[in-house]
């Protein structure tokens, strides 16, 4: 009867350190989003991701959730990020700043954006700096509006970079990480992978050795950003990646760098392209 | 607050007799008369959807009462049939005595 115990024992902790692969075997990687254009297939796994990728495999965040959760994104009607969206919907037809002009004004309707969120962050030559959506929708805001410029991973802002996002749902990410961003990407890099705060932990700790295991009662993800901005039932808001590193960094008792800082956007660029393949999801429904 | 706009999805046909779902959602902040204004003190006065009423061709098929208890954002999802077309009509009443309305025609296919 010992024997058996022990020998039952030796079964199951086996199988508890058998690779992630085996288990997502089980896991449900097919996404497809019921939108008011039709079904829109969303790449969550990537066999073969890239040459030169850490990862064997990458998995969006999706495929780590509930069922539940999981469910919420595949209509959209049911999924609560919507409600920001069209918020900023509104406010991409709504005349802003003195010289009285909209976002539609200039760029027509928001599918005139389909594919930009996908090559973003990248090196724009005509203004010499690294640019997020974020700095692009507050240069626009600027230059061409004559408006205030929305705080950085604001609710104004990350609704709209929701709605800019969401034009290339179904679309690969594929952003470069040669000539002129190298340098952003090379600061990305050893960002990802520095030991930082009091539990001493990197990025890549959690996100990269451990994914698809449970720190405590969280189901560790391989920490991609390509369904950002997110919902999460948690605060019952968008949220944006810069927000969603800060909280990392706060998790592990470090002092976070500030939301929109360079680092968070050279890290935001190397963190994107860690998840080069995967589809464009925002605005996805997270816990 | 942003302008209240609500949204409702049937099928685009159904057939006669057999079950369908009707999902429905209208932004609201759902004010619950709890909580107090962090800088005055005061309590914040109670705004929220306090009836929902969807009828078809004028016979009321689902009604709710709500509470302030009811989360942000209201979402209601039902299941219905029907024996023919027609124009199914969705009611919800604020606190303050503003009525949101919208409908969606029911085809037969």
């Amino acid at each position: 009867m010992k024997k058996t115990t022990r020998t039952a024992m030796i079964g199951a902790f086996l199988a508890a350190s058998l690779a992630f692969s085996a288990q997502a075997g089980g896991m449900n990687t097919e996404l497809v989003i019921d939108t008011d254009n039709g079904p829109v297939k969303i790449i969550t796994h990537v066999k073969n991701p890239p040459k030169g990728s850490p990862l064997s495999e990458l998995y969006s965040g999706w495929v780590f959730r509930s069922k539940e959760t999981q469910a919420l994104e595949t209509d959209d009607f049911d999924n609560p990020g919507m409600i920001f969206v069209e918020q900023a919907r509104d406010a991409w037809n709504t005349p802003d700043g003195t010289v009285g002009k909209s976002c539609a004004d200039c760029h027509g309707d928001p599918s005139s954006m389909k594919g930009l969120r996908t090559v973003l962050p990248r090196w724009d030559a005509k203004l010499g700096k690294l640019m997020t959506l974020e700095d692009y929708v507050n240069e626009s805001r600027v230059k061409y509006m004559g408006a205030k410029p929305w705080k950085y991973g604001g609710g104004q802002l990350t609704a709209m970079v929701a709605l800019i996002s969401m034009q290339s749902r179904g679309m690969p990410v594929n952003v470069k990480t040669d000539g002129p961003v190298r340098k952003f990407w090379e600061l990305g890099k050893k960002l990802y992978y520095t030991r930082v705060g009091q539990l001493d932990m990197a990025c890549s700790n959690c996100h990269e050795d451990n994914y698809g295991k449970y720190i405590r009662a969280d189901h560790l993800s391989q920490g991609q950003i390509n369904g950002f901005p997110a919902y999460r039932l948690k605060n019952a808001k968008l949220n944006s990646v810069h927000g969603r590193f800060k909280g990392c960094m706060k998790n592990i008792r470090a002092t976070p760098y500030k939301v929109g800082s360079d680092e968070f956007k050279a890290l935001e660029l190397y963190v994107a392209s860690r998840g080069n393949g995967l589809s464009v999801e925002a605005p996805s429904v997270r816990n | 607050m942003a302008k209240i706009k609500p949204r409702v999805k049937v099928p685009r046909s159904v057939k006669a007799g057999e079950f369908f779902t009707v999902k429905t959602l209208i932004n609201h902040k759902m004010e619950s008369g709890q909580r107090k204004d962090k800088k005055t003190g005061k309590k914040i006065p109670r705004k929220i959807i306090n009836f929902f009423e969807a009828s078809f061709n004028g016979t009321p098929v689902f009604t709710a009462d709500i509470q302030p208890a009811v989360s942000s954002n209201p979402f209601f999802q039902f299941s219905m049939k029907v024996d023919g077309p027609g124009k199914l009509a969705f009611k919800w009443v604020d606190d303050d005595g503003s009525v949101y309305e919208t409908a969606k025609p029911i085809k037969i296919g």
